[in-house]
């Protein structure tokens, strides 16, 4: 198995030197077995473009995200301050994320409780690194051409209107990027939103995954892309109900790229 | 000179601006009933979304046929209402078309009025059988029964009757049409009258006339308790909706002064609040009812036209749950009629009339089903935020009531010892590193 370089905050204190920018992880990046390799994708990109990246490790905590969209303001205030004091304490100025969930949380609703950063979604930060030439994203011989379509996560797309950083990542790789019918402002949500992961859903007469997995079997792909890890755990789960795992892959942004560079 | 009919005009005009003025002020009464909420930033992002989408219609082309036919409306009923101030003045003085002083001028604007009645006329027709015979599915959810559903029935009547009685007086105003000068479409409509006499073409012109006129006022006042209500509300509504992200929940100030707090090792917790300290803890947190939702929730309520946009595309009810955006919306008005009433009865006191929106009218499945995507905040054609609603209800049951559902609170517990919503150590944060 390949070594990943993964330094720590704490490790570039100790060096008396600054990084590019914070990786935050987040809590199914650093846990979720599935999550886990979408992280390890994303760092074998940092590595590959020897970006001077730091992660938060252990004193890294869940960025209260869930917490307040289950209406636990008091939890998410707690997770925020501890975070942000820590953040601060590092002087940390640019964040990067693999989760949209993370991504929004520290981007739009830290600031009101003192947390002022530059956050990118990684999807963002890599077509940065390609404009800047520090990555380059060919065509690839295994992906040319191979029909893929984009689910955009609520929390990246409708609530940030990040919509084309992925979709230009894809389109770099060459692949044959394919609309499901509602995609950009008109998603469908993958269901796992507003806490929803941790719960069983209300009665209904279908899953929400299952529904958003019919319309991506619509575009007849053989990779379904995300740029979430909750996403990711929907869309799989979706598939595997459809009974198209042998055929369709569910895969983030970052790992497609990887994939594509044979790292 | 006879001067009953224009004394029977002001009275009526009275009588229909007077009952519409004092609707008015109950419905600013019952919007203020909400909690106050600072509006006063982003001045410009805000003009510029009252302008693009309510003046604008900016986001009803996202469904072209509904959009497009909604605009001929939109468009015919600020446009003919031009025609509406001669009619009042000719009402009030007695005179008969008095702008046709203008000319060739006149011509051209009744001949457009009767062009745009006629297109509104048409799409007004179009819209009914969307609704009654092509049975769009979103206007036919379960809250879209009795009042609901005649209210949108009625509205289209009435639009129907408005401009046939405008294109009929036209059409059997005899010195009009020898004007031949705007009679664009009323021409083809007064061969039908053309066996009556000049005695019988002057009551029908001076019937239709009347009841044009008398209709109008009696619209004006139907709109209070109508979804109708939205021609009006669209303006403010869309200038005081969501400027930030979507995706930024608020922060809950009286919240972040007791975290500080908690966390401050220096802070005393016994020490009495400062002197003039605003950080005043409100009495819940949360919304149960409608006074705990913010003034902009309750516009919002008003505000909604029951287009069913956001329910169909809501995750939750496409897939067979129980919530509906539109319905948290709609229950939000009527509780909060419910609670004005109550006002009204008692003196200018709400009396506890042991209900709430939350239980009452909405209820808890309807909360726990959301996925906060804001499908239906995007999809809103005149900026509504149902999911603010929710994500407060939700707040009252977690903040006030411990009434998360059991896993949330097992998630929630999670987060609290070990900083993660899974049961894992966060002192293995990190082992992604060295694992594959
Ligand atoms: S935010 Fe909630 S209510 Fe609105 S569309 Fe999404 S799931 Fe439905
Ligand atoms: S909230 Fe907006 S989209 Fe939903 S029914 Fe009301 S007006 Fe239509």
């Amino acid at each position: 198995m390949e070594q990943l370089i993964v330094k720590t905050m704490a490790d570039y204190m100790a060096e008396g030197k600054e990084p590019e920018i914070l990786f935050w992880v987040g809590s199914a990046g650093s846990y979720d077995d599935r999550a886990k390799k979408i992280t390890r994708a994303f760092v074998k990109l940092l590595n590959k473009a020897q970006v001077e990246f730091a992660v938060l490790g252990t004193e890294e905590s869940c960025t209260g995200d869930v917490a307040k969209r289950a209406g636990n303001e008091f939890l998410f205030q707690m997770q925020a301050m501890m975070n942000i004091e820590l953040l601060n304490g590092y002087e940390v100025k640019r964040i990067v994320t693999a989760c949209p969930h993370s991504y929004n949380t520290l981007k739009n609703e830290y600031p009101a409780l003192g947390g002022q950063y530059q956050v990118q979604h990684h999807t963002e930060f890599i077509e940065e690194l390609m404009h800047n030439g520090r990555l380059k994203i060919e065509s690839s011989s295994t992906l040319n051409g191979k029909r893929i379509t984009f689910h955009d996560p609520c929390y990246l797309g409708r609530a940030n209107e990040v919509y084309e950083a992925p979709r230009n990542l894809l389109t770099a790789l060459g692949v044959d990027l394919v609309e499901m019918k509602r995609h950009k402002q008109t998603a469908l949500c993958c269901g796992a939103g507003g806490a929803q992961m941790f719960k069983e859903p209300e009665k209904g007469d279908k899953d929400i995954n299952v529904l958003r997995t019919e319309d991506a079997l619509e575009t007849q792909p053989s990779i379904i892309a995300t740029g979430c890890p909750y996403c990711n755990t929907m869309m799989t789960d979706g598939v595997k109900a459809k009974e198209k795992e042998d055929s369709i892959q569910v895969l983030d942004v970052a790992e497609l790229i990887a994939n594509a560079e044979n790292l | 000179m006879n001067y009953i009919p224009n004394i029977l005009f002001a009275v009526a005009l009275a009588l229909g601006i007077g009952y519409f003025v004092k609707n008015v002020k109950k419905l600013v009464r019952n919007i203020k009933l909400g909690q106050d909420v600072d509006v006063s930033d982003h001045k410009d992002q805000r003009w510029q979304n009252m302008i693009r989408i309510a003046l604008g219609q900016g986001k009803m082309v996202r469904r072209p046929v509904a959009g497009i036919l909604h605009i001929i409306v939109y468009v015919g009923f600020i446009i003919i209402n031009i025609e509406v101030l001669e009619i009042i003045l000719d009402g009030l003085t007695g005179k008969h078309r008095l702008f046709s002083f203008m000319g060739g001028f006149y011509g051209f604007l009744i001949g457009s009025f009767e062009i745009l009645a006629f297109l509104v006329f048409v799409s007004v027709v179009i819209f009914w059988i969307r609704r009654n015979i092509m049975k769009l599915q979103r206007f036919w959810k379960p809250e879209m029964t009795s009042w609901p559903k005649n209210d949108a029935n009625f509205i289209l009547y009435f639009e129907m009757v408005l401009m046939t009685l405008f294109l009929v007086m036209n059409a059997t105003d005899i010195h009009f049409q020898e004007m031949h000068s705007g009679n664009v479409i009323s021409q083809f409509i007064a061969p039908l009258f053309s066996g009556a006499s000049e005695g019988t073409l002057h009551v029908i012109e001076r019937s239709a006339w009347w009841l044009h006129i008398l209709g109008i006022l009696v619209f004006l006042n139907y709109l209070y308790f109508s979804k109708h209500l939205h021609i009006l509300l669209a303006f403010p509504n869309t200038y005081f909706g969501k400027v930030k992200p979507k995706g930024a929940f608020n922060n809950v100030e009286a919240v972040t002064a007791e975290v500080k707090m908690m966390m401050d090792p220096d802070a005393d917790p016994y020490a009495m609040p400062e002197e003039g300290a605003d950080e005043e803890v409100p009495a819940k947190f949360g919304a149960s009812d409608v006074q705990d939702l913010s003034w902009v929730q309750l516009l919002n309520a008003y505000t909604c036209t029951e287009c069913g946009r956001c329910t169909s595309e809501c995750p939750a009810n496409l897939t067979g749950k129980k919530l509906s955006p539109r319905k948290i919306m709609m229950d939000t008005r009527d509780r909060l009629e419910e609670v004005g009433k109550n006002i009204d009865a008692n003196n200018g006191e709400f009396k506890d009339d042991g209900k709430q929106l939350l239980g009452d009218y909405i209820s808890h499945e309807e909360i726990w089903a959301c996925t906060t995507c804001n499908a239906c905040v995007e999809a809103c054609p005149v900026s509504i935020d149902p999911l603010s609603i929710i994500l407060e209800m939700r707040r009252y049951l977690v903040m006030e009531q411990s009434a998360a559902p059991m896993e949330l609170n097992n998630m929630m517990s999670n987060i609290e010892n070990n900083g993660a919503p899974w049961p894992y150590n966060q002192m293995d944060r990190l082992n992604w590193v060295d694992e594959n």
